[in-house]
């Protein structure tokens, strides 16, 4: 094993796998992917449903195919990647970082790499960190737990579920559990709109008539051993249960599915800034974080809605630190912070600098609630540059911009780009 | 026919168990558990407080045994290898008017024996602890107060005292007791016991089992108790413990790192009917994070990780009842063990082992292993001891719980174990496997499969904590 890598990848999931074949595609040499379970791809293993690639290939695939077309190109261009290997511990001194990893074949080893990309996904919030009331029995399961256990184990979790969460992952198991012989009650959701992609809640819901009971939520966990039936209230505009409303349904199992939340302790502990929004890393254009040479894409950096935008991210990260690992980027000269405004909850990046721009920037970024008949309007400075009309925008979806280097160049003396959800024409 | 059966294998028993397990005694000692694993009931969900002593009326078996068993813990943390710190408490007071109750609180300490007590003011305790509120005027400063982890405490007991030579039987519930000619006769879930004396530390059932012998009725109130357990981001919030001024109900809602670096706040203290209510409640987690926010700046609410409730064994004359029962002789009640039971357990264990050999007379195990090991953790060991733990196992490189850093190695340690893990939640408390910020979402399906594996069982028959808490429910399409 080569113990110096240009570039280090942590997390061969959809993100590091199109980070690592970008950079290898744009010269970088040395890459190591150092993935956490037995085999390349992520969580995408366990999404057996199709829906993606439809931007990325324009065909739909599963989520294995999905990932496998870039397990392929990761082995044909020969990176090399360790798998059932956990990274323990990342650290930065001067230009170089340590990475310091842990597997059964190799025990505990350091890496010395030039650049890394965080890539290391998120996990589901779970019941404890929701602070639902009740006993704590067996049958509470985070939707993906449930998944793999379907997917990959083909074992039932249970039999008569209830789902709290809205989540995309939260729809397609409802379906996945109806098809697989057990009896999906409700889904319920303690927003009054639904976090996931009307799309899925079309196919998932509707067409299996399994009702979406928004603004609801679980007030109570019953059963002491194993689930027994959970009380479902509604909630009022604050999230809080109306007394009078409670139902107690049966059931054996609860999956939740409220939101997902970036993995990034690695992170915090090398210095990393966090953006309380996402919490994820603040990155820059190159998305490169708060440590020079440090890059972060996919959902450790923020939650997507759709992996094909992943990929897209992450294939910019892999450029960026194949860039930083050659060495001779452009200095930072003109550098301009990114605001957000009426609505828009955050941006990636938050920070840019024009020069080590390629073409154009883009900026992604979410919702805070529903708008309808609004326009997007970008500011550089206090002029508006960009003005676009949207008939709806959804928390559930991620948006995204595109800002051109020449329009910006035409600003010499900008300093803020704002992004902002306007009402008024 | 035993000499000695403790019932419940809670820390209480366990302790009494181990101290007993230092004695020959040619009918053997046995330990016998209604639950799936050790440590289930009231021992699995407290404070892990090591109090000091002050709040005991002077005089009572509390006050006595509290100084005592606190005076133990250090020496018992190394004899049997579990966390303990001397983190020192602060009782805070936020009213000049009550400072005469925390003078009286400082006078019973000083009469119950506690060492090093002495009253700070709001100078001091914001140099101690930046994060304490501005309005704590004055706090009693407890500096042999301590914390230490409940779970490890109890197993290092129960193991040691199986070593020993103790037997334990879980999943052993007695229903019904008969005086015999030489003893008792214990009709149990799994059979026939027989035993010349019997210990009685059935924790909130004790009561029943008390009644069953004895025409003085014994009654036991289960006060629940709610609990919020933060990341260990914010775990360093406080380094000491944070307590208020105690009122009727106890110690109040308490403010305290773990032993193994998360924040917590609780307990509430409501007595309910229900000996198996250990559900959360919305109330109570609202109550608990308004009282115990009284004591710091701000509760980082965002780090919640999970929520718990426990139930203390409160016996109405409101002291331990640690007795032969007048009218049964041989059966020795220890009951009421509500807190400070934890820190007292060590002195309970010498105090009623004293009784029982009183009554029964026993020579001391020249072989007596005092010393036991407790699991080698990846976490918290150096980089030397991580590759030497490698060395010997591999599958101490294999990590399945991401955020405690637990291994393979150590699950398979845990299960293997004396008196090792049969669940996912035994897995849990001896390992923190799926203690963590993810609270098991990852590591819960990599766990059953390894006590599968280990056990000879299937994945399907593996239970979160015995009976019926099974996390599977057959396979797909099964029912299709």
């Amino acid at each position: 094993m080569d113990k110096r890598v240009d570039i280090l990848i942590v997390g061969g999931g959809p993100a590091g796998l199109a980070a690592a074949v970008a950079a290898k595609k744009s010269g970088a040499d040395r890459i190591l992917i150092l993935e956490r379970d037995e085999e390349l791809g992520g969580i995408l293993n366990q999404c057996i449903h199709n829906g993606f690639g439809l931007h990325t290939f324009k065909e739909e695939l599963t989520g294995p195919e999905y990932a496998s077309r870039y397990i392929w190109q990761v082995e044909e261009l020969g990176i090399p990647y360790l798998l059932q290997t956990i990274v323990i511990d990342i650290s930065a001194s001067e230009a170089v970082k340590l990475v310091t990893a842990i597997n059964k074949e190799n025990g505990i080893f350091t890496i010395e790499a030039k650049a890394v990309v965080l890539a290391m996904g998120c996990r589901e919030r779970s019941r404890g960190a929701l602070n639902i009331p009740g006993y704590r029995p067996a049958g509470i399961y985070s939707a993906g737990t449930a998944q793999r256990y379907v997917n990959m184990e083909g074992r039932m979790p249970g039999k008569e579920v209830v789902v709290l969460g809205s989540g995309d992952i939260g729809l397609i198991m409802a379906r996945r559990m109806t098809l697989e012989g057990a009896k999906v009650k409700m889904v319920a959701e303690l927003m009054p709109y639904s976090g996931g992609l009307k799309r899925n809640i079309v196919q998932c819901l509707e067409d299996y008539g399994i009702p979406l009971k928004l603004s609801h939520t679980v007030i109570d966990i019953d059963g002491r051993e194993r689930v027994k039936g959970v009380t479902v209230a509604e909630a009022d505009e604050n999230r809080k249960p109306i007394p009078g409303t409670e139902e107690y349904i049966s059931c054996d199992t609860l999956l939740l599915s409220c939101g997902l939340i970036p993995e990034n302790e690695l992170s915090v502990g090398l210095g990393v800034s966090l953006n309380p929004v996402t919490a994820g890393p603040v990155v820059n254009e190159s998305l490169e974080t708060s440590v020079e040479g440090v890059f972060a894409c996919g959902n450790v950096l923020h939650v997507h809605d759709l992996v094909d935008y992943v990929s897209e991210e992450a294939c910019s990260a892999g450029e960026h630190a194949a860039a930083y690992a050659r060495g001779g980027r452009p200095a930072e000269e003109h550098k301009v912070t990114l605001k957000c405004a009426g609505g828009v909850r955050y941006t990636v990046p938050s920070l840019i600098c024009v020069e080590r721009i390629d073409k154009e920037q883009v900026v992604r970024f979410r919702v805070g609630s529903v708008y309808k008949d609004v326009f997007l309007t970008v500011y550089y400075n206090n002029t508006v540059v960009i003005k676009q009309k949207k008939r709806v925008l959804l928390p559930g979806e991620m948006e995204q911009i595109k800002l051109k280097k020449v329009e910006m160049e035409k600003f010499p003396d900008l300093k803020t780009i704002t992004v902002a959800i306007e009402r008024e024409g | 026919m035993y000499d000695v059966i403790v019932i419940g294998a809670g820390v209480t028993g366990a302790a009494i168990a181990r101290e007993l397990s230092k004695y020959e005694y040619e009918g053997k000692v046995a330990v016998l558990e209604r639950a799936s694993d050790i440590c289930e009931g009231t021992s699995k969900a407290n404070s892990g407080i090591v109090h000091a002593g002050h709040d005991a009326t002077p005089g009572t078996l509390k006050a006595k045994l509290n100084v005592l068993g606190n005076q133990r813990m250090e020496q018992l943390s190394k004899e049997l290898d579990f966390p303990f710190k001397r983190n020192g408490t602060l009782v805070l007071c936020f009213d000049g008017k009550d400072r005469d109750k925390m003078q009286e609180l400082l006078k019973k300490g000083r009469l119950n024996g506690v060492e090093g007590l002495r009253i700070i003011e709001a100078e001091e305790i914001q140099r101690l602890e930046p994060n304490v509120s501005n309005e704590a005027c004055a706090a009693l400063y407890a500096p042999s107060g301590g914390i230490v982890c409940p779970f490890g405490l109890t197993a290092a007991l129960a193991e040691n005292a199986c070593e020993n030579g103790v037997e334990f039987y879980l999943n052993t519930k007695v229903e019904r007791i008969r005086k015999s000619p030489a003893g008792y006769v214990l009709q149990t879930s799994a059979g026939i016991f027989e035993s010349q004396i019997i210990v009685n530390a059935a924790g909130l059932y004790a009561d029943a089992l008390h009644n069953m012998v004895s025409e003085k009725k014994l009654h036991i109130v289960p006060r629940k108790g709610e609990y919020c357990l933060f990341d260990k981001a914010v775990g360093g919030y406080v380094s000491h413990t944070i307590f208020q001024l105690p009122t009727r109900y106890g110690k109040g809602v308490l403010v305290t790192p773990t032993v193994h670096g998360n924040l917590m706040m609780g307990p509430t203290a409501v007595d309910i009917e229900d000996k198996e209510g250990t559900n959360t409640t919305e109330e109570g987690i609202a109550d608990l994070l308004k009282r115990g926010g009284l004591s710091i700046k701000r509760v980082p609410a965002e780090k919640i990780i999970t929520s718990f409730a426990g139930l203390r064994a409160h016996e109405d004359g409101g002291d331990f009842v640690i007795e032969e029962v007048e009218d049964a002789q041989g059966f020795i009640d220890v009951a009421g063990i509500e807190s400070p039971g934890l820190t007292c357990a060590p002195a309970i264990g010498e105090y009623v082992a004293g009784m029982v050999l009183e009554r029964l007379p026993a020579p001391k195990k020249v072989d007596f292993k005092a010393c036991r090991e407790a699991i080698r953790g990846m976490a918290d060991a150096d980089e030397e001891e991580r590759k030497a733990l490698i060395e010997k196992n591999p599958a101490y490189a294999n990590v399945i719980c991401r955020c405690e850093l637990v291994t393979e190695g150590e699950i398979m340690d845990a299960i293997h174990r004396p008196l090792g893990a049969t669940t996912l939640d035994g897995v849990k408390r001896r390992t923190r496997a799926g203690m963590g910020r993810c609270q098991s979402g990852f590591c819960a399906p990599k766990t059953v499969e390894i006590l599968a594996r280990e056990l000879g069982k299937d994945i399907g028959e593996i239970t979160k904590s015995g009976g019926s808490s099974m996390f599977l429910t057959g396979y797909d399409k099964a029912e299709v």
